[in-house]
């Protein structure tokens, strides 16, 4: 097994769709030549050829929009939105049409969508480059959203969303893209669409997080281990639908949550986990569900960004109160 | 520099004159019923200008007896096709089977001519998911768009996996009206096919109005065949109260595009007689009686029905059977709709995904409890 970054595991993820399937195709802006400006398509216009890897006009609701057709025609599109604040030019192809269109046609037709799109802070990007926009995605019927916190899973996601048959929504943290590196299979493997992840076990308190607040969970629960504080740490990998099994089982045990997200608290993941702990399992609580978020303000100007984003210190003051509750 | 310096560029000039390519829309006869065009006329066999006659007192009978089960309360949602036979029938003629249709919501009549039923339009109308049953008996048509503009893109890739498939002459057909052009993704989706040089075939009927907004208010431009010029796609007038030259140019505008030599864009030059829709549209909030007259006096029924009657290929005795005829046929088709199944709720959950997950997965359950009650 070899060592890959995040980035160079959804390259390899994504080298293997094109190779298994004849019929998948990547595009998007700079995704040719250029290999992505992150050079995440890096290397596979030159294998794949530019038929199967090809770029395409500035013009993210034709992107989309396309990707449709093109369903339609019996291809199997992996289209790419440059950041995912971009994605805003194509909500009617997301929500209006591809996500509905199985639905439309009482299940004869497919829509095997993979939306490739990188978003998340810390990179002191430009504006609507880093904002976290699940939250408009996840209340759609019919689509799916994910992202991956690992290499690993970035791999085994990757595949597993090409592969699945319905529109999902691939989001690809960019702070992440080069900051980890981990140990990656080779050859063809897949990780569940729809199951969250224990990534550490601990009893005495679950932290609930997604994509890079994941690694600050950790990092919380690292420092914590050394003063006999055991916190549970769960990746969800999947905002719609969300894992409750994977949750409730461990609420059930350490009958205390807080959830971490980077995005505002009024968007975001958190609030239907919250909402789904409530609902269905709250007796098993013994203090309230705890929540970390970004304020609701716009996302910040580049320079502001770390004040901003909520970080592992403020996870672990979380943790701290909702423990001495 | 001086404030009277002779300007470089002309730009009054270009403006008063970039249209002049496009404003030539093509007629073959003109509303008194003339010939304008012998040469393109005798490409007509009898037999064919019957069935394209034939075709228009369908698609009108097929307005009235609609717009009879919308007043009597038996349908939902229905956009009236009334003055649009010779643009919808003219372009329906020019498709082949093999082609993807791409329609708006009042583009029905094409998408039954390609092979859906009109029990399927009257329960698309009524809101039952049978009315896409078509899909499933393989008619290569797309559903009647109601976010205008989307179909335009959606036909731009439907046209690259076509190409992409080496398909043979095949297209796919975009509709849109005179106000779906002012739409971003209008402009994507003919851009796109062009940058793919792709198969796509697209039309504006432009019919005058988008509801109470009129052709005007949409663009300064002078055309909207001249839409597709800044994206490389050429385009062209015809006369959509013509279905003569409404056919000849579909028919022109398909092979172009189906031999491989990118799309191209099709301005059909007709008129809404009635309301935008059954539900409560008035346009008389909008626009005159004496704005409405010049059209009526173009109405394509009238023109071929004189033409043909003159050739003694056609009577009113004819006609009359025909549209008794066609309307019996309607009404037993309202009839089949009005049949069909009630519909669950748990069948639209289990549509929601392939798999369904955990919480839709709960609501089937639920459902399916209540359902069978």
């Amino acid at each position: 097994m070899a060592k890959l970054t995040y980035i160079k595991a959804i390259t390899d993820g994504l080298d293997q769709v094109l190779q298994n399937d004849p019929k998948t195709l990547i595009f998007g802006e700079d995704v040719g030549k250029n290999g992505g400006v992150f050079r995440t398509t890096e290397g596979l216009q030159d294998k794949y050829g530019t038929d199967r890897v090809f770029d395409t006009p500035l013009a993210e609701s034709g992107i989309l929009g396309m990707s449709i057709g093109l369903s339609l025609t019996g291809w199997r599109p992996i289209p790419e939105i440059q950041f995912m604040g971009f994605t805003m030019e194509a909500v009617d192809s997301i929500g209006g049409q591809m996500s509905r269109n199985r639905f439309r046609s009482s299940g004869d037709i497919s829509m095997p969508i993979t939306i490739r799109t990188p978003f998340g802070g810390g990179t002191h990007t430009a504006e609507l480059h880093g904002d976290s926009l699940e939250g408009l995605f996840i209340g759609i019927p019919g689509l799916r959203v994910v992202t991956p916190a690992n290499p690993y899973d970035a791999k085994g996601m990757i595949i597993a969303a090409v592969e699945n048959n319905d529109p999902v929504l691939f989001m690809e943290n960019l702070k992440l893209y080069r900051s980890m590196k981990a140990e990656v299979p080779e050859g063809h493997y897949t990780v569940p669409l729809d199951k969250a992840n224990v990534v550490k076990e601990g009893s005495d308190i679950t932290v609930v997080a997604y994509s890079a607040e994941v690694n600050e969970a950790l990092k919380v629960a690292d420092k914590l281990e050394k003063e006999n504080i055991s916190v549970e740490v769960i990746d969800l990998r999947s905002l719609s639908p969300i894992d409750d099994e994977t949750i409730f089982a461990s609420i059930d045990k350490t009958h205390k949550v807080v959830i971490a997200q980077e995005a505002q608290k009024m968007t975001g993941a958190g609030a239907k986990v919250a909402a789904d702990i409530a609902e269905k399992d709250i007796m098993s609580l013994d203090a309230p569900i705890g929540r970390v978020a970004a304020p609701d303000s716009v996302f910040p100007f580049a320079m502001a960004e770390n004040d901003w984003l909520p970080d592992a210190d403020d996870i672990e003051d979380k943790v701290r109160e909702i423990l001495n509750y | 520099m001086a404030a009277e310096d002779k300007q470089v560029v002309d730009f009054a000039k270009i403006k008063s004159t970039m249209s002049d390519p496009y404003k030539k829309p093509i007629q073959v006869i003109d509303e008194s019923g003339k010939i304008v065009n012998q040469e393109l006329f005798d490409r007509f066999s009898d037999d064919e200008l019957v069935t394209l006659m034939e075709k228009m007192v369908w698609e009108r009978a097929l307005h009235e007896q609609t717009m009879n089960f919308s007043r009597q309360g038996r349908l939902g949602f229905y956009a009236p096709t009334y003055g649009e036979e010779a643009s919808e029938m003219g372009i329906a003629s020019a498709m082949k089977k093999q082609d993807y249709l791409f329609p708006a919501y009042r583009d029905l009549p094409q998408l039954i001519q390609h092979g859906a039923t009109v029990k399927e339009g009257y329960l698309w109308s009524k809101g039952h998911y049978q009315c896409y049953d078509y899909f499933r008996e393989g008619v290569r048509a797309w559903i009647p768009q109601i976010i205008i503009g989307a179909q335009y893109v959606q036909a731009a890739g439907a046209a690259l996996g076509i190409k992409k498939n080496g398909e043979k002459d095949t297209v796919a057909y975009a509709f849109t009206g005179d106000g779906g052009t002012s739409q971003g993704d209008f402009y994507e989706g003919v851009n796109f096919a062009s940058s793919f040089q792709a198969p796509a075939v697209f039309f504006v009927q432009n019919n005058g109005w988008a509801i109470s907004v009129p052709r005007s208010t949409q663009t300064a431009a002078e055309t909207l065949a001249q839409k597709g010029v800044a994206s490389g796609v050429p385009g062209t007038q015809v006369d959509g109260m013509d279905i003569l030259a409404t056919y000849l140019v579909a028919k022109d505008a398909r092979d172009f595009a189906a031999a491989g030599n990118g799309p191209v864009l099709v301005e059909t030059l007709t008129y809404r007689f009635g309301a935008h829709s059954s539900a409560g549209d008035d346009p008389s909030r909008y626009r005159t009686k004496e704005q409405e007259k010049p059209w009526f006096d173009r109405d394509p029924l009238i023109r071929l029905r004189k033409v043909l009657t003159d050739k003694k290929l056609w009577d009113q005795d004819k006609e009359d059977k025909l549209v008794a005829q066609y309307k019996d046929e309607f009404k037993q088709a309202m009839k089949d709709a009005e049949a069909a199944p009630k519909q669950k709720i748990s069948d639209f959950l289990k549509h929601t995904f392939e798999v369904p997950t955990p919480d839709v997965a709960a609501d089937i359950k639920k459902f399916e409890a209540k359902e069978s009650k």
